[in-house]
């Protein structure tokens, strides 16, 4: 084999009489090296640098929020903050129990009132057959109610059940939360239905299962993780929800009883609440329980949020 | 014979009756769903109703807010909500789509790599796995920042930012004061602190949302535009930015509607002054602010108002959700039909 300088010259040496012709004449080899002296690199390089620079700025607020929330707000933590109430103007200690249990209170009504409607709405439209007009309607609203603004939930349970009970309740904040948590429950739920293996359905099918033993033996307890995980991100996001609070279940001093039993229907404080009101107020110790609160607030969501990613780990896929 | 019909059979009369009974409720949540949408809608119409017969369209239009003398107008309301949210917009599509482009393109795990091929460890079982964790930890952080809930974002703007950026606003009107954008003082709420903090809410919408567009650009594009000498960048900015277009464009109306009905973080940070500005140092108010802040000391005739700010509110964003989701819908058919 003859070596040559260039690759194309052995190729074309191969044919007898040919011309001695190299395609690379005129062709500066120093050209095509990468070099940053040349403005095409270095813009590449530059707006690298740029987006990385971007994005690594829009991460600082976050851990200055994680920072100032340890900071500020662990500073203060200790028992008592989970076991009293707050405290008036200008008292010092107190603690916001109240607050946490009426969050919990809250959002567990809520749920219980949104995920049955949630769920069973997405077994319906998963089920459904393509085109049903009932189903796309559905799924139309649901997509509606996603992007519905958090403050018209507490304007609409305003209306429909503070003005017709006649007060302030947990009932009438939890209404407004549910309407926030379904979509949320709804989609993923029929996104998880969907999911189940068809062959895992037609099985249940084959054994002469009725629609409802098949729903309920195979499509949910298989769609399961997913639902949960559904489930699980609409409560963190429940739970730190304060707009469609504000003015359906207010804001309280006292524990959500009345003798001994649980009242829902008078007004309860929630966590939410209780970070607004005490940030606007020209007290130290308010101002400082305020951070406290939020601390425990955020920890709360971000829990709720961790397990239900790792609950969708385990999901069956097709 | 007798086994045959213990692993198999008809269905029972009972479980006839629970399959039928199950499928109907199945059914009618379905139309409850569907129906209380229409149900919110209608109730916060209805209540509106009076105050919408009684002041019409006047009320869009004028400025005054004082319940002695029974005015009401929510110009400086909409001025305020249409002027933050765009504001916001900006910056958060700006350092959204930037984030998407990094996050899409994998830099940081190659930036990892490069890093452990120096110490020759780039296919070790343990540290060969860094590049791809780091990658799936940034991706987490920028979903963390959804996670946070709004009157959190309120708190740490009345405490961080404001304190923050009030010298250097000050200064600027100082120095700058006949420009229309820095016309007054920062002297604690206004519209400035409420944009900043209202771009880091929108901003993981559009990432996330900007990210899977550009994910789903076919590959065969990105090979073409190399394999005709563009650098990466060029291939980007010239084929998978307007290939993805408009995925991120759906995804910035939705981040929109997000910002037009975002209420805590804005009722703690613009201010609440019944206003019409372009300073960005002076307070403001936005629609979802103002029900937040009179809603719960409103008397009865002031809720009927009320109800119609809040209907005008739900129309806004109504109209560009469902701008965004169908953009959204056809951009999404369009690159499942292109692959």
């Amino acid at each position: 084999m003859a070596t040559s300088d260039t690759p194309g010259n052995s190729l074309l040496s191969a044919l007898p009489g040919a011309p001695e012709i190299n395609p690379f004449d005129g062709v500066d080899f120093n050209d095509l090296e990468r070099s940053l002296r040349r403005p095409r690199t270095l813009i590449n390089l530059v707006l690298c640098g740029l987006v990385a620079g971007m994005t690594l700025m829009a991460l600082v607020p976050l851990f200055s929020v994680i920072w100032m929330l340890l900071w500020r707000g662990g500073k203060n933590l200790s028992l008592a903050l989970f076991t009293q109430l707050p405290p008036g103007p200008l008292e010092q200690g107190g603690g916001f129990g109240n607050a946490i249990l009426g969050t919990m209170i809250i959002v567990l009504m809520a749920a219980l009132i949104s995920i049955p409607l949630g769920v069973l709405s997405a077994l319906f439209m998963a089920q459904a057959p393509d085109g049903s007009t009932l189903a796309s309607a559905v799924r139309f609203s649901a997509k509606v109610l996603t992007g519905f603004p958090s403050i018209l939930a507490g304007v609409f349970a305003y209306g429909a059940i503070v003005l017709a009970t006649g007060g302030y309740s947990a009932v009438a904040g939890a209404v407004a939360v549910s309407i926030l948590m379904l979509p949320t429950i709804m989609l993923t739920a029929e996104d998880a239905i969907r999911m189940v293996p068809a062959k895992m359905k037609e099985a249940a099918i084959g054994m002469g299962a009725t629609k409802t033993q098949t729903a309920i033996m195979v499509l949910l307890p298989t769609a399961f993780p997913g639902i949960l995980t559904g489930i699980m991100l609409a409560v963190a996001r429940a739970a730190g929800e304060t707009a469609p609070l504000l003015f359906t279940s207010l804001f309280s001093s006292y524990w959500p009883f009345s003798g001994h039993q649980l009242n829902l229907m008078q007004p309860t404080a929630s966590l939410a609440v209780l970070i607004y009101n005490f940030s606007g107020m020209p007290f130290k110790n308010q101002v400082e329980m305020a951070w406290s609160a939020a601390l425990v607030m955020v920890l709360m969501v971000l829990i709720t949020n961790l397990l239900g990613q790792a609950l969708s780990r385990n999901q069956v896929r097709s | 014979m007798s086994d045959a019909s213990t692993i198999s059979q008809a269905p029972s009369r009972l479980q006839r009756a629970t399959d039928f009974a199950f499928r109907g409720l199945c059914y009618s949540f379905a139309w409850l769903s569907v129906l209380a949408v229409f149900f919110i809608v209608l109730r916060i119409a209805f209540a509106a109703a009076p105050a919408i017969r009684q002041y019409g369209m006047g009320f869009l239009t004028t400025r005054t807010w004082d319940p002695n003398q029974e005015q009401y107008g929510i110009l400086p309301e909409i001025w305020g909500t249409m002027y933050t949210s765009v504001l916001a917009l900006g910056i958060g599509t700006a350092f959204g789509v930037a984030a998407a482009v990094f996050l899409s393109e994998g830099y940081l795990g190659e930036f990892v790599f490069s890093i452990l091929k120096i110490f020759h460890v780039e296919f070790h079982p343990f540290w060969g796995k860094l590049p791809e964790r780091m990658e799936d930890i940034l991706k987490n952080l920028v979903e963390l920042l959804a996670a946070i809930p709004s009157v959190v974002y309120g708190l740490w703007g009345l405490f961080v930012v404001i304190p923050l950026i009030r010298p250097v606003c000050n200064w600027l009107h100082l120095k700058m004061g006949w420009f229309a954008l820095f016309g007054t003082d920062l002297s604690g709420p206004g519209v400035l602190p409420a944009v900043l903090v209202l771009s880091i809410m929108i901003l993981p919408t559009i990432t996330a949302i900007s990210r899977g567009a550009l994910v789903s650009v076919p590959s065969k594009l990105r090979m073409a535009a190399y394999g005709l000498g563009a650098t990466p960048w060029e291939t980007i900015l010239a084929v998978i930015l307007p290939t993805a277009a408009r995925g991120i464009f759906g995804g910035i109306l939705l981040a929109f509607g997000r910002a037009l009905g975002e209420t805590m973080a804005l009722a703690m940070l613009v201010g609440n002054a019944n206003s019409i500005t372009l300073s960005l140092f002076s307070p403001a108010n936005t629609l979802a602010a103002l029900l937040a802040n009179t809603f719960p000391e409103a008397e009865h005739k002031e809720v009927g108002i009320l109800m119609y700010a809040a209907l005008v509110l739900l129309g806004i964003t109504l109209a560009v959700n469902m701008v965004g989701a169908f953009i959204l819908q056809r951009a999404s058919a369009g690159s499942e039909g292109g692959k």
